[in-house]
């Protein structure tokens, strides 16, 4: 079985953490609370779960334009997660990402968040000539 | 990316530091994004509210403010959106010391790189509407969906970082809603029924960026029984971009590029077609309803009210007093029309509060609520509605006239409210 996913782009570090997988949007202002690093929107499929060094494996971004400095505002409080992986990512995460020197990867042949089971081991290579998540 | 001579020179740092950063970042995000080149902007829009800054985000801003004047002024124009908090009412609305400091300090590093602090997410009602074919680097969600597809100008999300880059730098990456070939439909909505209220505008922008799920999505509307005003616009636009991440709609026969629909009609495909009526549009605003028959305030904020909505406003309020908290959020630019014109004092002798400058979301809305024990709320704004669960509030989508009715009579909403 396959356990290696390549993106279209990426940027940041190589990552390695678990991974918390859903198929849902990311916003950092909709959907979190940043001071206790959970999933605030009741909606949200991850409510109540704890991203805070974890890979976070979802649809697509979402939202205003907040998440650009938030991610930047998250990375110096050490509430963050560990990485972004999108289906779909959209260019206020790529800033945000970029302010912020967090790694994010994006752009699959298949829905990343079917073939990612939550809870796995990853790791990701942002700065790979492919861009890849891999099931460690 | 292909740079000019200029460009070049930025990034070796012959602009000084600030534009070298700028011009990296730039390029960082334009190749994550597939940008070949940089295209010019004539304005920027920058979103710097201190509750998305934080800290870190005010103290890299002030650092940047030490350095000498040439350096660190923007090249075009630099606006800004909503701050995080009206400095006359802070007090009232429960904000901490600290809150109103931070936000001081980002006002004063942005007026030190030049930046303009119009303090508002309706420019394009009140500073200098954009126009057909504009390149623009514009924030706020609002600002952008408007700004692409009611005047036809061509800007991308610019989060703050990128705004503020693009005003340091005068360009901006030449990638999404800047290309022509972005700019097709990719999904048609067939209306059977045509909201009349700005409340069921909003909704049917619920329901449109819920279809479309993703930033790459341009839906495009048919069977709109008449032309939408600016207000419809506004709260449709900014509806749809805060429920799907989407930048850009047109109407058919409406928007300028859609004034001909095959103009936007991808040649040789096929599009998907949703079907939207009043029930769907029902249904939405009963979803958020549900099991609520009180509120403990209502706010009128996200987009700014124009000055037609604070006209409305002090209509549904005269003769009327309120026994929860009204709050009416509106722009540094309408304001002092409101007070010139008496709106303000019709609003305020009636119990409610007119906020300038600030945006009910961006004002450390999760403080707000635990200071001044508020969970329900009551709006006539989708957007608002959409982003406050995430805050911790349970809010409701009424129309203006059932929130001033719930604002009077203790919080509770009529039979008619509750859906």
């Amino acid at each position: 079985m396959t356990s290696i996913f390549y993106a279209r782009s990426g940027m940041g570090r190589k990552v390695r953490a678990q991974a918390l997988v859903a198929s849902d949007g990311f916003s950092a202002r909709y959907d979190l609370d940043r001071i206790r690093g959970v999933f605030s929107r009741p909606e949200h499929k991850l409510a109540g779960e704890s991203y805070r060094g974890r890979v976070l494996v979802l649809d697509a971004a979402k939202g205003g334009v907040a998440t650009a400095w938030m991610l930047h505002e998250m990375k110096a409080r050490g509430v963050m997660p560990a990485a972004l992986v999108l289906n779909r990512a959209n260019p206020i995460m790529v800033q945000g990402a970029a302010l912020a020197e967090f790694t994010m990867i994006s752009g699959f042949d298949l829905d990343i968040t079917k073939a990612i089971a939550n809870g796995a081991e990853v790791e990701i290579d942002p700065q790979a000539e492919r861009p890849f998540i891999r099931v460690v | 990316m292909k740079l000019t001579d200029e460009e070049a020179a930025m990034r070796a740092g012959e602009f000084g530091p600030l534009r070298q950063w700028a011009i990296e970042h730039q390029i960082s995000v334009g190749s994550y994004l597939g940008a070949g080149d940089f295209v010019p902007v004539t304005q920027a829009h920058l979103m710097a509210d201190t509750e998305s800054l934080g800290r870190a985000g005010v103290e890299w801003l002030e650092g940047w403010a030490k350095l000498p004047q040439p350096h660190r002024q923007v090249r075009v124009p630099t606006i800004t959106d909503p701050r995080g908090t009206d400095f006359a009412h802070a007090q009232r609305l429960k904000q901490q010391p600290w809150m109103v400091d931070l936000e001081r300090r980002a006002i004063a590093a942005l007026e030190a790189l030049g930046v303009l602090m119009t303090d508002t997410c309706i420019n394009y009602q009140t500073i200098n509407p954009p126009v057909r074919g504009e390149h623009l680097a514009y924030g706020d969600t609002g600002v952008v969906i408007y700004s692409n597809s009611v005047c036809g100008a061509r800007s991308n999300f610019e989060g703050g970082p990128s705004a503020l880059s693009a005003g340091l730098t005068g360009r901006t990456p030449r990638y999404g809603y800047h290309l022509d070939v972005h700019r097709q439909a990719t999904f048609l909505v067939e209306l059977s029924w045509t909201p009349r209220a700005l409340n069921e505008w909003g909704a049917l922008g619920g329901i449109v960026g819920r279809l479309a799920g993703d930033y790459s999505q341009v839906p495009t509307l048919l069977g709109l029984e008449r032309v939408p005003g600016p207000d419809e616009m506004k709260h449709f636009g900014a509806a749809l971009a805060s429920f799907g991440s989407v930048a850009l709609f047109h109407i058919a026969g409406i928007t300028p590029e859609a004034t001909r629909l095959d103009d936007i009609m991808p040649a040789g495909r096929d599009l998907r077609t949703h079907q939207i009526g009043e029930a769907d549009i029902r249904a939405l605003q009963a979803q958020y309803a549900k099991d609520v028959g009180e509120v403990d305030l209502v706010v009128f904020s996200a987009p700014q009210l124009s000055l037609l909505e604070m006209q409305m406003l002090a209509g549904l309020l005269d003769g009327r007093s309120t026994t929860i908290p009204l709050l009416a959020v509106t722009s540094p630019q309408v304001k002092p029309d409101c007070d010139r014109l008496g709106l303000t004092a019709r609003i305020e002798s009636a119990g409610g509060t007119v906020l300038s400058g600030m945006c009910f979301y961006q004002s450390y809305a999760r403080e707000m609520a635990e200071a001044n024990g508020w969970r329900r709320l009551a709006s006539n704004s989708a957007k608002l509605v959409n982003i406050l669960g995430g805050y911790g509030y349970r809010p409701v989508l009424l129309s203006m006239e059932e929130c001033v009715a719930a604002a009077c009579a203790g919080g509770r909403l009529s039979a008619g409210a509750r859906g």
